[in-house]
């Protein structure tokens, strides 16, 4: 078997489609008879639902319908079910699929209404009266903290809804003996996710089949069968979700969310096709947001820089509901201690209720955040010794001959955390080489020449990918020799199709316009989990690799069989079976598939089951863990506050690569991401709840004009947890972008400028930095 | 995000226009779209009647005339910028068109548009004041012209009567020479203006300031012009002038606040935007020798 | 509120079409004819994904009303070119990954399109503040812009 496909930068099979206008995305979708549903959503942050009166708006024209939960009585009631029960969570914290009693956050969905066209959907939606009594709300975690604090849900005690604890080590013990403590509070904003097309479901009842059949944007559309199959009380196999194009996800569109329960439940109502296109104004206040979170982190360091150990709490803006359950905190916790090799570890981390649309995770999830704590820890660290940056990483990262290196962490089911293989000083070293960190003092004194303040930043990461338990794959030979390959993950962009066709066409030796694929439709393939935590091509592309290899085996066993050769002579080129050297002796792996698929009467060839096919799950047991260096710099206009960032460069450690250029792209993706989060993206709540920024005019998304060019080197350290040595890639750029920026920013204003603990950070605060020193 | 229901006129001829206006309740004017289109899309406002103004073809095209550059209201933005004759006589103009939105919006948007809109961080009703321009206005009694100095009425607010429609702006040329500097911050290439700054001068054979506009915008909620320190800077030479008070009267601006941007921080880049058009202007100024 | 009819030309054929006039013409194309190529993912006028060509220009579809495109030329997506014969521009996006997700993916091809039809030799810093009205969450927007350059360099090659 040859490598012709695998690592080498193949265009992507997925692109002529969609460059053509010819994607399929839910908006695309239109079916005989359908209506379009807007909801009703709560205007303010907290209130109790005192009535909802729709006679005015039912008589609109246009309107088929609309419903409030009390019209699904019938069919469904109570609170959605949670898609990660976790222990910590005694009663779980979900939507109703529309609310029915109490509202906590602006745009929770009331009432949803049917017409027959958007517009009108929109018209009556406008037209429905809403009595609602004020409650206040909250929207700051920290006072929602506070044991006086409005509730968030008027009927709990307290707005904590979980403490969380992680750690290892006699932490009591390495703080006692440490040279230096310094302690520090930071600031993490919630920002929105913005993938550029927003949510959507188009859903009906199959006539054939009588299912109730959703095509949703989704991320998850397993866990939406899954869950709505609970909540309905039905079968799994009544109910098909499919996921077509997907705009973009990066997480959010891993919920299951209560609109996809409130259209299958209206389509169940009303037996007629229905559509709900999410619009950017609903996404600002529906779709779940970004890892808001303020840390309050002691640190033990010694006199040379090395980091010991670091203690502390955190404060995470869990929002009004937890329909991911405690997965985004968690996330934080799993993600200490980086590549810091640290004695010890003590947290504690507060799940707090606010009336703000609920965090779930984003691109990363809580990886980037720790990944800011502990770059500026070590920034901190470094500045208060006097000593350089990377000395105080190169000291206290762990190196790379201890790997595999147990962190002193667990999993959540109590094994403990490896590091697999890494070098995570050399990646540094690496990085500041291709930035030419060493004459850098000379760009800052040519930017100063110019007015403008110039700064180096750094931030690694380690990041851990291809979380289990599987994401599996079939690999199936169709009588004509094409390659069918299915599976449970779906896609949003990431490339899987080229990806996963790159994997099989290898092993079956065909070529990768041979290979088709389908993916994310519960018709098609049994199970699936979901596309999050850069495992798919960890999960999913491994079984397809063990799935095509099992096809490949038996296509051997058949030609042996046939051509009477021993199976140690045979291999698989140009979609055939050869005899090795004989390239003429063979067979076609179209023929082997033809008479796998049977004739009537005729006995399998050698007993042999029927369908040149396979199926496979990976098992993947253990985590993989990516890691990367970054280094950028900056340019600062002390006049305007103005930042720009003018280099960027990654250097990135993902194992074997499938295919370099959809790595590459990924990278870039999620470095912009990242500095979005650092200077752009701010979701900005009034103390009322009241979102202040829900247009693009307000919400700042990074665009062209103001991004770098981002430089990006490989390292290639092959996982030994799975048999194509991949580790992820789709979150690896966003995680230390944010902290790499604020690094340089905070090296630009200089050595009396502040130690800059929070982001995003503006163009005014800049200025008032530079006004107090 | 569907706009409400509304009926649509589409008048040929001012005088269509004009009718429509005088007949009918709770319509707007649509030019570019480029505001408005949004704000009815978002069900920010939800006119009964929306009046097209697309296919009068008198209102839109750039005239020079011995009263002046008439620029009719119409005029899409992407034309007054590549205007050879605003190009040449008008260049703060133009200069100031590169920061306004995208090629798409700018391919809809028109001058007269925003003049009517007054955004308070808008570039071309900036403009319109600092050259003080004329807003040529007609309605049901005839046309008449409202001078810079009387169009600004507040935020979002201009002098437009309910039953009128602006024709054209009429921007007298600064002298052959004359200096011109524009300088705004905004975060992203083509949003509205946190702030900015503008400035126009003319100058004597020595070098003298003769005549000056300085304006800051995105300040207030309308552009304000800086006349006393205009009054200033006459007399002063051009390779020495003082610009300190000049900084120090933008920065000393009723600057408003939003969920952004504080009120200080406003009047701290007003002061370094004028002080940069200001020097952009000096730049410019072309000597006489 | 009463339908109007418009007639147009949309990649080079001429059509006729009842439209209410409160409907944008993103929705129009998408909805009413078909033409689900172009996007819509803001509908305020910011993202750009629903940018066509609408007499030569760019525009976005969301903030002009259908209604106003009669008698107007009108150029979307599906007018470039076929998934088996793309356009240089859209060979020009695969070969530099311009693309993942490829929501934002039209309304860059039509932005840049109509750009590169007026300026022939862009530079890099011309080619983003181009696309500076075009939002894409996936791509971090290199491999858009490496795209139009190779494009403009070829073209510049040919001349």
């Amino acid at each position: 078997m040859s490598a012709r496909y695998f690592g080498a930068a193949v265009t992507r099979l997925e692109d002529a489609r969609l460059l053509a206008g010819k994607g399929q995305y839910v908006d695309d979708i239109e079916l005989p008879g359908m209506l379009h549903a807007a909801f009703v959503r709560a205007s303010f942050a907290h209130g109790r639902i005192r009535s909802i009166d729709t006679s005015d708006a039912l008589a609109m024209p246009g309107v088929a319908a609309i419903y409030t939960m009390a019209d699904f009585e019938d069919i469904a009631h109570g609170p959605m079910p949670p898609m990660a029960p976790h222990p910590l969570l005694k009663t779980p914290i979900t939507y109703h699929p529309l609310a029915n009693t109490e509202v906590r956050h602006v745009g929770e969905a009331i009432a949803i209404v049917l017409a027959d066209s958007r517009a009108k959907a929109e018209d009556a939606a406008a037209a429905v009266v809403l009595d609602i009594e004020y409650l206040p709300a909250v929207s700051d975690a920290t006072l929602a903290c506070d044991a006086n604090s409005p509730r968030a849900h008027s009927q709990h005690t307290s707005n904590i809804a979980a403490t969380m604890k992680a750690g290892f080590g006699d932490t009591a013990a390495v703080f006692a003996k440490a040279d230096h403590v310094l302690t520090e509070h930071f600031d993490i904003h919630r920002g929105g996710c913005h993938s550029m097309e927003c949510r959507g479901v188009v859903a009906h009842i199959d006539l054939l089949t009588g299912a109730l059949t959703i095509s949703t944007s989704s991320q998850s559309p397993y866990m939406v069968r899954r869950h709505l199959a609970g909540y309905l009380k039905r079968d799994e196999n009544d109910i098909r979700v499919m996921t077509p194009d997907v705009g973009g996800g990066f997480g959010p569109k891993a919920n299951v969310y209560a609109e996809e329960f409130a259209v299958a439940l209206a389509v169940i109502k009303c037996r007629r096709p229905v559509k709900w296109i999410e619009d950017r104004q609903e996404h600002f206040v529906a779709t779940t947001q970004q890892r808001g979170q303020t840390w309050t982190l002691d640190v033990a360091f010694d006199n040379d820089g090395r980091m010991h150990a670091i203690r502390g709490r955190c404060i995470h803006d869990n929002g009004a509901y937890a329909p991911y359950g405690l997965i985004l905190p968690a996330t934080a916790l799993a993600s200490f201690p980086g590549p810091y090799a640290l004695e010890a570890l003590d947290l504690s981390l507060d799940v707090v209720l606010t009336n703000l649309v609920p965090t779930s995770p984003v691109r990363g999830a809580c990886r980037p955040n720790v990944a800011f704590l502990l770059e500026r820890l070590a920034d901190r660290i470094a500045r208060h010794l006097g000593i350089d940056r990377q000395e105080v990483r190169r000291r206290s990262f762990v190196r790379a001959d201890q790997m595999p290196y147990s962190t002193g962490m667990k999993a959540r089911d109590g094994s403990p955390i490896s590091y697999d293989s890494g070098d995570y000083v050399g990646a540094l070293n690496l990085v500041l080489d291709e930035i030419d960190a060493a004459n850098f003092p000379a760009r800052r004194n040519e930017a100063k020449q110019r007015g403008k303040l110039r700064g180096l930043g750094i931030a690694s990461c380690v990041e851990d990918t291809g979380l289990g338990p599987f994401e599996g794959a079939s690999v199936r030979v169709t009588p004509a020799g094409k390659v069918v390959i299915a599976s449970g993950a779906s896609s949003q962009g990431q490339g899987h199709r080229t990806a996963f066709a790159q994997i099989a066409a290898d092993v079956l030796g065909v070529e990768l316009e041979d290979v088709t694929i389908e993916t994310a439709d519960t018709a098609k393939f049994p199970l699936g989990i979901s596309t999050i935590a850069s495992r798919i091509a960890v999960t999913a592309g491994s079984s397809v690799q063990l799935a095509a290899h099992k096809v490949r085996a038996k296509a051997i066993a058949f030609a042996s069989h046939q051509l009477e050769v021993d199976e140690h002579d045979l291999e698989l080129a140009g979609g055939a079976v050869h005899v090795k050297g004989i390239p003429d002796m063979k067979i076609k792996l179209s023929e082997i598939a033809r008479t796998l698929s049977g004739n009537t009467g005729m006995p399998m060839p050698g007993d042999m089951e029927p369908d040149l096919a396979a199926t496979a799950y990976f098992n993947s047991n253990a985590l993989t863990f990516a890691y990367g260096a970054n280094a950028c710099e900056v340019e600062v206009d002390p006049d305007t506050g103005d930042i720009r960032v003018v280099r960027y460069v990654v250097v990135h450690d993902c194992g074997r690569m499938i295919n370099p250029m959809i790595v590459d792209g990924q990278i870039r993706g999620g470095v912009v991401h990242g500095i979005g989060n650092a200077l752009f993206e701010r979701m900005i709540h009034d103390e009322e709840g009241q979102p202040l920024t829900t247009t693009y005019g307000d919400y700042l998304l990074p665009m062209a004009s103001e991004m770098p060019r981002i430089e990006i080197h490989h390292m290639e350290t092959p996982s030994p947890r799975n048999p194509i040595g991949v580790k992820g890639a789709g979150e690896g750029g966003t995680i230390p972008a944010a902290a790499c920026v604020i690094s340089a920013v905070e090296d630009a204003l200089g050595p009396n400028g502040p130690f800059i603990a929070l982001h995003p950070i503006s163009p005014q605060q800049v200025v008032t930095w530079l006004d107090r020193n | 995000m569907k706009a409400s229901p509304f009926q649509y006129h589409r008048p040929q001829t001012r005088e269509e226009l004009g009718a429509l206006l005088t007949r009918l309740d709770n319509a707007k004017i649509l030019a570019g779209g480029q505001s408005l289109m949004p704000m009815m899309n978002l069900r920010v406002i939800a006119p009964d009647h929306l009046i097209d103004i697309n296919r009068i073809p008198e209102l839109a095209g750039i005239r020079e005339t011995a009263a002046g550059i008439e620029i009719g209201a119409m005029t899409r933005q992407t034309d007054v910028l590549s205007s050879e004759t605003v190009r040449s006589r008008l260049p703060l103009l133009a200069r100031a068109l590169e920061h306004v939105g995208h090629i798409q919006t700018r391919a809809r948007g028109t001058i007269g548009g925003s003049c009517c809109h007054l955004d308070p961080s808008a570039e071309q009703p900036a403009v319109s004041a600092a050259f003080d321009a004329e807003f040529i206005v007609s309605g049901p009694n005839g046309r008449h012209v409202i001078p810079a100095s009387a169009w600004f009425e507040g935020l979002l607010q201009s002098a437009l009567g309910e039953q009128e429609y602006l024709e054209a702006l009429r921007f007298k040329p600064w002298a052959n020479g004359h200096g011109y500097g524009f300088a705004e911050y905004a975060r992203r290439h083509g949003d509205f203006a946190v702030a900015g700054g503008i400035a126009l001068l003319e100058g004597d054979r020595d070098g003298r300031i003769t005549r000056a506009a300085l304006l800051s915008f995105g300040v207030e909620s309308s552009p304000r012009r800086l006349t006393e320190a205009e009054g200033a800077l006459l007399g002063q030479h051009v390779d020495n002038l003082d610009i300190e008070p000049v900084i120090e009267a933008a920065r000393s601006l009723e600057a408003m606040e939003d969920a952004h941007v504080t009120a200080g921080y406003r009047r701290h880049l007003a002061g370094v935007l004028i002080g940069r058009a200001l020097k952009e202007a000096c730049a410019t100024l072309e000597r006489q020798s | 509120m009463t339908e109007r009819s418009v007639s147009f030309t949309l990649n080079g054929e001429q059509r006729e079409a009842k439209v209410d006039p409160r409907t944008h013409l993103g929705d129009f194309l998408r909805h009413s004819l078909g033409l689900t190529g172009t996007h819509l993912g803001c509908e305020h006028g910011v993202c750009g994904a629903c940018t066509v060509i609408v007499d030569g220009a760019p525009v976005r579809s969301c903030l002009m009303l259908a209604v106003q495109i009669e008698g107007s030329v009108v150029e979307t997506v599906e007018g470039l070119g076929n998934p088996d014969s793309l356009s240089t521009l859209q060979q020009a996006f695969v070969t530099n990954h311009g693309l993942q997700c490829g929501f934002c993916t039209p309304g860059m091809l039509m932005t840049l399109e109509a750009y590169l039809r007026s300026t022939p030799m862009p530079t890099e810093r011309d080619v983003r503040i181009a696309i500076s009205g075009n939002i894409c969450r996936c791509t971090g927007y290199e491999g858009i812009v490496q795209a139009a350059l190779d494009v403009a360099a070829t073209r510049a090659d040919r001349t």
